[in-house]
C-alpha cells in the first residue's frame, strides 16, 4: 500500500509485518522513532506476540537480542553512533555466534566531536564484526531490505544490519510502498533456529575454543558470508517477484556499462550522484555509477564486473580511516586488483555536511579530465583548517581544536548557506 | 509458624544429613541428582566456585523439574567448564561476554515469555567481577525491569580467572595482584568495595538471599526459594578460592564457614526490599581466626598467628562487628 510516511516510521512498520518476538529498545538519534513506533505497536496490541524491551543501555539491547535469538525467538533492535560503539563487543559476540538478529544502523557520525547527524562512520566501524551489512538507497529499499535481512539472516543463520543514513532517510517523509502482512508472510517463513538453547536439548552454546579450533570457527562465519553473497541476489530476485520492485542485491549499477569514469558510493547519497551523472551525461560526459548495496560481505566479483570497462574510479565515502584514507574504496580497489583502472577516494559529507550537486558537478568534472587526486576531501575549508594548524604550530596550550574551529567560524550553526 | 528443627554435628555445625527424614536430605545427597556442572572440568582443586555452581544448579533443576536454562558470565566458571573436551555442563547452557550476563538472561526469559514456554525458568551466573563491576549496569536493569530471571554470584572476591585482581567486592586488607601487600596501608584500601546484596535489596526486588558452600541445606533451600518468586532474584554466594585467597584446598568449606561465624559474611533472605530472615551467629568466631587460614591476608600476622598489624586486624574485626549490629546476627548484640 502506498502510504506517504516518515522513513522510521515506514521501517517501524515493516519491521512489525516480519513479527520480530523480542525488540529490545534504547534511544538514540536518529534511530530513535524506529523503536518509538515499535514500541507503540507492541503495546496496543498490534504487534504480538512481541516482547518489547526497554533496556539501560545498547550494550544491553544487543545482549538481550543474544539470549532472545539463542533461545529461538526473532530479534530485532536498532541503534546508531555511538550507541553501535557502546553495544560493539556484543555486537562481535552475536557475529561470532552466528545468531540471527535484524539491527537497523541509522547511520550517523562518531565523536569527538560529539555529532548527531549523517555518515557512515559508525558502519565502518564493525565492518569486521561478522554481520551482513546492507546500504539502503531510499526508503523504500530501507523499508524492503528489512524483509530480506530477516530471510537471509534466519536462513545461514547469521546477523544482518540494515544500514540507512540517518536523518536524510530515517526523517523524511515520502512515498512507501508497504507490503502487506499476507505478502510479508508469504515470502518470510517461521524462525527455524539451527542453535537453540532449550531444556528438553541441552547444548552448550558459547564455549570456549582455543588455537585447535578457533580459525576454523572463524572460516564458518567467512563462508556463511561467501553463501550470503549468493543468496543476497537469489533473494532480491524473489522479492522482485513477490513485491513487484527491485530492492536489494549486492551492486546497483547505473548508466555505467559504456562510462569511462565511474563512481562508486554507499546509501542515499546515490540519489544526488545519479542526478549529476544525468547532468554531465547531457553535456556528453562519459560517466556512470554503481551503488554498492551489499558492503559485507563485500561484491568482489559482482564489483569487478561492473568497473572493468572504466577508465577511471572515483569513490564518494562519508567515513575515513583516519591516517590513511578511504574505508570502502580500499575494497573496491581490492576488487580491481591487477586492473590498470586508478581508484581516487573522495571523503564527503561527514558529520551532516552536505553533498551538493554543485559540487559532485565540479568533482566529477576534475575526474573527467584525469585531475582528480588520489584522496579528496570534498568542500572542505581549507583556510579555517590551515589557521588552526598554524595556532596548533605557534601555541604549545593552543587549546581543544574543534572550539578553536567553531569560534573561528564564528558561528555554532552549520554555516551551510 | 513452625520452626524446622535443625541438627548440627559437633565441631563443624554442619547439618547432619544423615539425621533428616529422606525428604528433607540435600539435592547433592540423591544420587539422581541433575549434575549440572558434571566432572571433569578444570577447576582448581578446592574451587568453592565448582562446588557452589553445583549445588546452586542442581537444586534450581530439582525446583524447576529440570526446565531450566542457563546463562553464564565470563570467567573462571566459563573457562574451566568449557574447553573441548571437558565441557561439562549437562543442562542448556549460554555463555555470550564477561558483562552481559544479565541482559543475555533477560532475553532468553523474553524469549521463552513469547514463545508460551511459561515453565522453562532462567538462572544467570557469574562471578563477583561479571556481578559487582562489570555486569552492574546489565544486572541492575534486570532488577529494574523485574526481569524472570534468578541471576547468581559466585563471589570469590577478585578476578581470579585472570589472576587475581582486586574486584569491588574485594574486602579491605586483602592482597591481591593489584592490591599488594606494601606501603604503609597494605592491600586492598578500606572503605571501598560495594555490598551488592543490598544493591540489590535497594531494587526491592521479589528476593534476594546470601550463602556460602559451608551450609548445603541452607544455600539449596534458598534457591528452592528462589525458584518460588517470579521476576528478578539474587543470590550472593560466597566461594572461597584456594588459589586468589592463599588457602589450603582443604579449608575451602571451613573457610566459608569461618566468614559467617566471624559476621564478615551475613547470611540473610529478603523479600522486595526488606530482610525477612537471618541466620543468627551460633558460636562467634573472632576475625583472626577466619583471616590467619588465608595467605590474602598474611601481612596482618607474624611468623606465629599473633597480630604484626593489630590495627588492622582490629578494624576488619570492628567491621565485622557492624555487621552483626546491622543484621542482628548475635542476639545480644555481644561478643564471645
Amino acid at each position: 500500500m502506498l502510504r506517504q510516511i516518515e522513513g522510521s516510521r515506514a521501517v517501524a512498520e515493516v519491521v512489525a509485518s516480519c513479527r520480530p518476538e523480542v525488540v529490545c529498545a534504547y534511544p538514540i538519534s536518529p534511530q530513535t522513532h524506529i523503536i518509538e513506533a515499535l514500541g507503540s505497536l507492541v503495546k496496543a496490541g498490534d504487534l504480538s506476540p512481541c516482547e518489547f524491551i526497554n533496556v539501560e543501555s545498547e550494550f544491553a539491547a544487543m545482549s538481550v537480542a543474544i539470549g532472545a535469538s539463542a533461545a529461538g525467538a526473532r530479534a530485532f533492535t536498532a541503534t546508531s553512533s555511538q550507541g553501535l560503539l557502546f553495544m560493539m563487543e556484543a555486537v562481535y559476540n552475536a557475529g561470532g555466534l552466528g545468531l540471527p538478529i535484524v539491527m537497523t544502523l541509522a547511520n550517523r557520525a562518531i565523536g569527538a566531536p560529539i555529532n548527531i547527524w549523517n555518515d557512515h562512520s559508525d558502519a565502518m566501524a564493525v565492518r569486521d564484526a561478522g554481520w551482513v551489512q546492507l546500504f539502503a538507497e531510499t526508503n523504500q529499499e530501507a523499508a524492503d531490505l528489512h524483509i530480506q535481512a530477516f530471510r537471509l539472516a534466519e536462513e545461514l543463520s547469521l546477523p544482518v544490519m540494515v544500514c540507512m543514513d540517518g536523518f536524510i532517510l530515517t526523517h523524511a517523509s515520502e512515498r512507501v510502498d508497504l507490503p502487506t502482512q499476507e505478502q510479508v508472510d508469504a515470502y518470510l517463513p517461521p524462525f527455524q533456529p539451527r542453535q537453540r538453547l532449550d531444556p528438553d536439548e541441552p547444548v552448550s552454546i558459547g564455549a570456549m575454543v582455543g588455537p585447535e579450533a578457533f580459525e576454523e570457527v572463524r572460516f564458518i562465519a567467512h563462508t556463511r558470508q561467501q553463501q550470503a553473497l549468493v543468496r543476497i541476489g537469489d533473494l532480491a530476485e524473489e522479492f522482485a517477484e513477490a513485491f513487484g520492485r527491485d530492492s536489494g542485491g549486492l551492486v546497483h549499477q547505473y548508466r555505467s556499462a559504456d562510462a569511462e569514469t565511474v563512481v562508486v558510493a554507499l546509501g542515499s547519497v546515490l540519489g544526488t550522484i545519479k542526478d549529476v551523472v544525468d547532468s554531465s551525461r547531457d553535456r556528453g560526459m562519459r560517466i556512470g555509477v554503481v551503488g554498492v548495496t551489499s558492503f559485507r560481505p563485500f561484491p568482489i566479483d559482482a564489483l569487478r564486473a561492473a568497473l572493468q570497462h572504466a577508465r577511471r574510479v572515483v569513490v564518494v565515502e562519508k567515513a575515513f580511516s583516519v591516517g590513511f584514507g578511504g574505508v570502502l574504496s580500499t575494497d573496491v580497489a581490492m576488487s580491481l586488483t591487477g586492473l590498470p583502472i586508478p581508484v581516487a577516494t573522495v571523503v564527503a559529507g561527514l558529520g551532516g555536511r552536505p553533498i551538493t550537486k554543485a559540487s559532485l558537478q565540479t568533482l566529477f568534472e576534475t575526474a573527467d579530465r584525469g585531475e582528480l587526486e588520489r584522496l579528496t576531501f570534498l568542500d572542505l575549508n581549507r583556510g579555517l583548517v590551515d589557521r588552526e594548524l598554524q595556532r596548533i604550530a605557534q601555541s604549545r596550550t593552543s587549546g581543544p581544536s574543534a572550539e578553536n574551529i567553531l569560534r573561528d567560524l564564528g558561528t555554532v550553526a552549520s554555516g551551510i548557506g | 509458624m513452625t520452626v524446622p528443627v535443625r541438627f548440627y554435628q559437633v565441631g563443624s555445625f554442619a547439618v547432619g544429613n544423615r539425621l533428616v527424614p529422606g525428604a528433607e536430605r540435600t539435592v547433592q545427597s540423591d544420587p539422581s541428582r541433575t549434575n549440572s556442572l558434571t566432572c571433569g572440568h578444570r577447576a582448581c582443586q578446592g574451587c568453592g566456585e565448582a562446588l557452589g555452581a553445583r549445588y546452586a544448579l542442581d537444586a534450581a533443576m530439582r525446583a524447576t523439574a529440570g526446565r531450566m536454562v542457563a546463562v553464564n558470565a565470563t570467567g573462571c566458571l566459563e573457562v574451566f567448564s568449557t574447553p573441548y573436551p571437558e565441557s561439562s555442563w549437562q543442562i542448556a547452557w549460554l555463555h555470550s561476554l564477561f558483562g552481559n550476563a544479565p541482559a543475555v538472561a533477560t532475553g532468553v526469559a523474553a524469549a521463552l515469555r513469547v514463545k508460551g514456554r511459561h515453565d522453562v525458568r532462567v538462572v544467570g551466573q557469574a562471578g563477583d567481577g561479571g556481578t559487582v563491576d562489570i555486569g552492574f549496569g546489565c544486572l541492575s536493569g534486570m532488577f529494574e525491569r523485574n526481569d524472570d530471571v534468578l541471576f547468581i554470584c559466585y563471589d570469590n572476591q577478585a578476578y581470579m580467572n585472570t589472576g587475581v585482581q582486586r574486584s569491588g567486592a574485594t574486602p579491605p586488607a586483602a592482597r591481591t595482584a593489584t592490591t599488594e601487600t606494601v606501603g604503609p596501608e597494605p592491600g586492598n584500601p578500606f572503605g571501598q568495595g560495594k555490598n551488592m546484596p543490598a544493591l540489590a535489596m535497594a531494587h526491592e526486588i521479589p528476593y534476594v538471599a546470601t550463602a556460602t558452600v559451608a551450609d548445603l541445606h541452607d544455600l539449596e533451600a534458598k534457591v528452592e526459594r528462589a525458584m518460588t518468586f517470579h521476576g528478578a532474584r539474587y543470590l550472593h554466594i560466597l566461594v572461597p578460592c584456594p588459589l586468589g585467597w592463599g588457602a589450603a584446598p582443604c579449608d575451602t568449606v571451613r573457610i566459608a564457614r569461618l566468614a559467617t561465624q566471624t559476621g564478615l559474611f551475613p547470611l540473610l533472605e529478603a523479600e522486595h526490599g526488606e530482610v525477612v530472615r537471618v541466620t543468627k551467629i551460633r558460636r562467634l568466631a573472632p576475625v583472626a581466626d577466619y583471616l590467619r587460614l588465608q595467605g590474602r591476608f598474611a601481612h596482618l600476622f607474624d611468623g606465629t598467628g599473633e597480630p604484626a598489624r593489630p590495627d588492622i586486624v582490629a578494624a576488619l574485626q570492628e567491621l565485622a562487628d557492624r555487621t552483626i549490629r546491622r543484621y542482628g546476627l548475635v542476639d545480644d548484640g555481644g561478643r564471645p
